[in-house]
């Protein structure tokens, strides 16, 4: 109960102060498209400088927790999702924009994000040690199942066929070896001194989400006004309130989901939202209303990436280890005030570690009401008309393409994949999977190399892929997914049989 | 209008040459950063140049900005081939990767390519396993790869990084096969192996180290380097421990600039940068985050530059 003994400290004037700038700025930050959380945070280090440790902290920590929550809104209204995790918000919440149902879709995200977060932040707070243990679990042949686990979802989202959301699997897991190869040392389909680095997530997400909605936006021309408005339907906050309460199940799998992935190191943050959205798909009877601007969609996806901002920063703090980019940056944070993170933080500087969690925690609470005030005006972006919002949206998009990298490369990167998508999408391929594949990827990859390499020194290749209990339960949650999915697809067939002989 | 446009070129240079010599610099200067934000690098990067703005300093501040990607390499071609070399582009240097990628190949720079202005920091790889581990010196490890040849695995930050060139070193130093294991998640990803027990053991960066250590969650065994460090008095080198290796797989770190930027202001910049690194408040800071500075001067920069692509090249030659 530490930490209700350190909550005075967040409460004086400049932390309250600081509570409220990191809130605010980055919620703006997390909105505009290209700045991921990792890169808010960075942005926000140089301004700690002048800051007691535990003050600069509580900027930093307000500032991580509201950015992942921001990069809902340009998901939801525009999208483009702000960083890798807001990819499964798009899905339902930018359906619902489009039903001009953009301010109840804001509403649920800031909800159900500050359920998620709040229950990830108490995890930190209450079962550290354990959770700590936990992270250290997964080795390289357990992550190598968990990214084939991501790709038995793959197929099943968000394509009008198995068969073409595979492709655009592939197709994103072909991209995804372009570049250096840090393992082997290889270089691969390296044709353009822009693609030496890889590709990178952010400007590929920017492309693919982005640009094809540009392009159709542009080739509908200048529509007279009157026909294509959206009208927005104002939503009061008391029925959002009811909706997230009554979608438990929703809830539940997303705040679970994103709390369990979110410790792994490595992996956490990317996936949660898509796992945890194709988890409540299946388990929902309403799956077919999914992708279709359904509630339940959106919340599982937003509880679960918010709820993977607290356990993310077990393994940084318990063990000095940073499990994530962003805690890779937070750690440059402690670090330049002289503070250790691990037992050393804990013991030595409970003042600042305490009210780290602690401006997370109201971190979360502030970012949900201020989300909720600006979720009514934000909706009003869908009646922006068509042509002036794909003047914006392209801005944004190189925009947020070049300041990744401080490269055009990336901007070439992006401009390439996004027409690429366009015509893509004119067949009836994703861009959601093919994310997926790119970011999957690598993750299966590196992890089958480097558990190949420890198996081939020491016990061999099937028993370190394929012994310990945690590999054979992760082996069989995959087989379980791949028959869901099988029957699911057979049912279906069967289901449009019938309809077809009745027509 | 030819006769004109000459005319012109030649007042231009005359008016501007020197002017620009003298008055360097009269704007911000950017210095390029070839990792992400956050990491090692930048981190020590932004510190040594916080009081670039001072008086008796640049008298301007230097920005930093980041151009990762394939360990470094994106960073550095762009130095080496797009960056204006007119003085108001700095680089950060990282002995021995950006030369042993350059001997490798694949790459657009060499050691020709830049030239250093000053060194500020040097960090040691040091070998780690973790705290329940039964080796305690690196006879034991040594003698555990003799009996088991390729079977002790052991981590690092990834291929012709210091981590590689020391694991290399070892190999050699102790006539040994053992099964280095490169982590795509640099430092952090070798280390969080070895605390996990996935890897039996691994070589890391002397700051990270003595973190980990702090948290009592690894053993260090030895370190690479001359002279045992500051910040781990108690750790011996591993020449004291019977191999012969010596420091060319530290870390070392500094500013360098394009070739092609004008005379005076490199030595203009050799002259300032280390009084720069010398301020107290930089000391304080590094030090506080468990940095260890190394300040040289051009020439000795030179030098070091010199000596490491004599010593990579012979060790990577048989890969």
């Amino acid at each position: 109960m530490e930490f209700i003994y350190h909550f005075g400290d967040v409460f004086q004037p400049l932390s309250l102060a600081l509570l409220f700038v990191g809130t605010i700025g980055g919620l703006i930050l997390g909105a505009t498209p290209g700045l991921s959380p990792t890169m808010a945070v960075a942005l926000l280090i140089p301004f700690t400088f002048r800051l007691e440790p535990a003050q600069g902290l509580i900027l930093l920590g307000a500032a991580y927790t509201s950015t992942v929550a921001g990069g809902a809104v340009s998901a939801i209204l525009l999208k483009i999702p702000g960083a890798p995790a807001n990819i499964a918000t798009t899905l339902d919440g930018h359906t619902m924009a489009k039903q001009g149902r953009g301010a109840e879709a804001l509403q649920l995200s800031f909800l159900s994000s500050a359920v998620g977060g709040i229950f990830g932040v108490l995890l930190l707070i209450f079962l550290t040690p354990v959770l700590a243990k936990w992270a250290l679990a997964f080795g390289p042949s357990h992550l190598f199942w968990l990214a084939i686990l991501g790709v038995t979802i793959i197929g099943s989202l968000d394509s009008s066929s198995v068969v073409k959301g595979l492709l655009s699997g592939c197709i994103g897991m072909w991209l995804a070896t372009i570049g250096f190869d840090d393992i082997m040392g290889a270089q691969r389909f390296i044709f353009h001194s822009s693609l030496s680095g890889g590709i990178n997530i952010i400007p590929a997400l920017i492309g693919l989400f982005a640009i094809p909605q540009v392009l159709t936006m542009f080739a509908k021309g200048r529509i007279p006004s009157g026909t294509e408005v959206i009208k927005v339907q104002k939503h009061p906050l008391r029925k959002a309130v009811k909706e997230v309460s009554r979608r438990t199940r929703a809830l539940g799998i997303g705040t679970a989901v994103g709390s369990i992935i979110g410790l792994i190191p490595g992996v956490g943050g990317q996936i949660a939202g898509l796992v945890a959205y194709d988890q409540s798909k299946k388990f929902s009877p309403e799956r077919d209303k999914f992708g279709k601007g359904h509630s339940e969609g959106l919340i599982a996806a937003e509880s679960a990436n918010n709820a993977m901002v607290g356990p993310s920063l077990v393994p940084l703090l318990t063990l000095s280890v940073p499990g994530s980019p962003t805690a890779a940056v937070l750690l440059g944070g402690l670090l330049i005030h002289g503070i250790f993170p691990g037992t050393d933080l804990f013991d030595n500087h409970p003042e600042v570690a305490w009210t780290f969690i602690n401006s997370m925690l109201l971190g979360q609470i502030l970012m949900c009401v201020f989300g909720l005030y600006i979720a009514g005006l934000a909706a009003k972006v869908a009646q922006v008309p068509q042509s002036v919002m794909a003047a914006v949206v392209l801005g944004l998009a190189v925009f947020g393409s070049y300041s990744v990298q401080n490269s055009m490369g990336d901007v070439y990167v992006m401009a390439t994949l996004g027409i690429m998508m366009f015509f893509l999408e004119r067949f009836g391929f994703a861009a959601a999977p093919l994310v997926l594949g790119l970011i999957l990827g690598p993750i299966a990859e590196a992890n089958f190399i480097q558990g190949s390499m420890i198996a081939n020194a020491t016990s061999g290749s099937f028993s370190y892929f394929f012994g310990g209990t945690l590999n054979l339960v992760l082996i069989a949650i995959v087989l379980a997914s791949i028959a869901y999915s099988v029957w699911m697809e057979l049912q279906n067939r069967h289901v449009t049989t019938k309809e077809d002989a009745m027509q | 209008m030819k006769t004109l446009l000459t005319g012109l070129a030649v007042a231009a240079t005359m008016a501007f040459s020197p002017v620009q010599a003298q008055d360097y610099p009269d704007r911000p200067v950017m210095m390029m950063v070839s990792y992400g934000a956050g990491g090692a690098t930048d981190f020590q990067a932004r510190i040594v140049t916080m009081t670039a703005g001072n008086e008796d300093a640049l008298g301007m501040p230097i920005a930093i900005v980041n151009k990762p990607g394939a360990g470094g390499r994106v960073g550095w071609n762009w130095l080496a081939t797009q960056a204006d070399s007119d003085g108001y582009t700095l680089g950060a240097y990282n002995v021995p990767h950006f030369i042993a990628q350059s001997i490798k190949g694949g790459v657009e720079y060499s050691t020709d390519s830049f030239e250093p202005i000053a060194n500020w920091g040097a960090d040691p790889a040091v070998f780690v396993v973790a705290a329940d581990s039964e080796m305690n010196s690196m006879q034991d490890v040594v003698d555990f790869a003799t009996a088991n040849p390729g079977k002790l695995t052991f981590s690092g930050a990834g291929l012709f990084v210091g981590h590689h060139i020391a694991a290399l070193q070892l190999e050699k130093a102790a006539g040994v096969k053992m099964a280095y294991i490169p982590s795509n998640k640099g430092g952090a990803g070798a280390m969080k192996s070895v605390i996990a027990g996935e890897v039996m053991g691994g070589v890391n960066n002397l700051s990270d180290a003595f973190r980990a250590r702090e948290a009592g969650n690894v053993k260090i065994l030895g370190v690479f380097d001359l002279e045992r460090n500051e910040f781990m008095e108690d750790v011996p080198t591993m020449k004291e421990q019977g191999f012969d290796i010596d420091n060319a797989s530290v870390n070392f770190r500094g500013i360098m600039v394009p070739k092609g930027t004008p005379q005076e202001i490199i030595d203009q910049l050799a002259a300032t940068v280390p009084a720069m690194f010398e301020n107290g408040k930089v000391a304080k800071r590094m030090k506080a985050g468990g940095s260890p500075m190394h300040i040289m001067n051009r020439e000795e920069v030179l030098q070091m530059w010199a000596d490491r692509q004599a010593t990579l090249e012979e060790l990577l030659a048989g890969l």
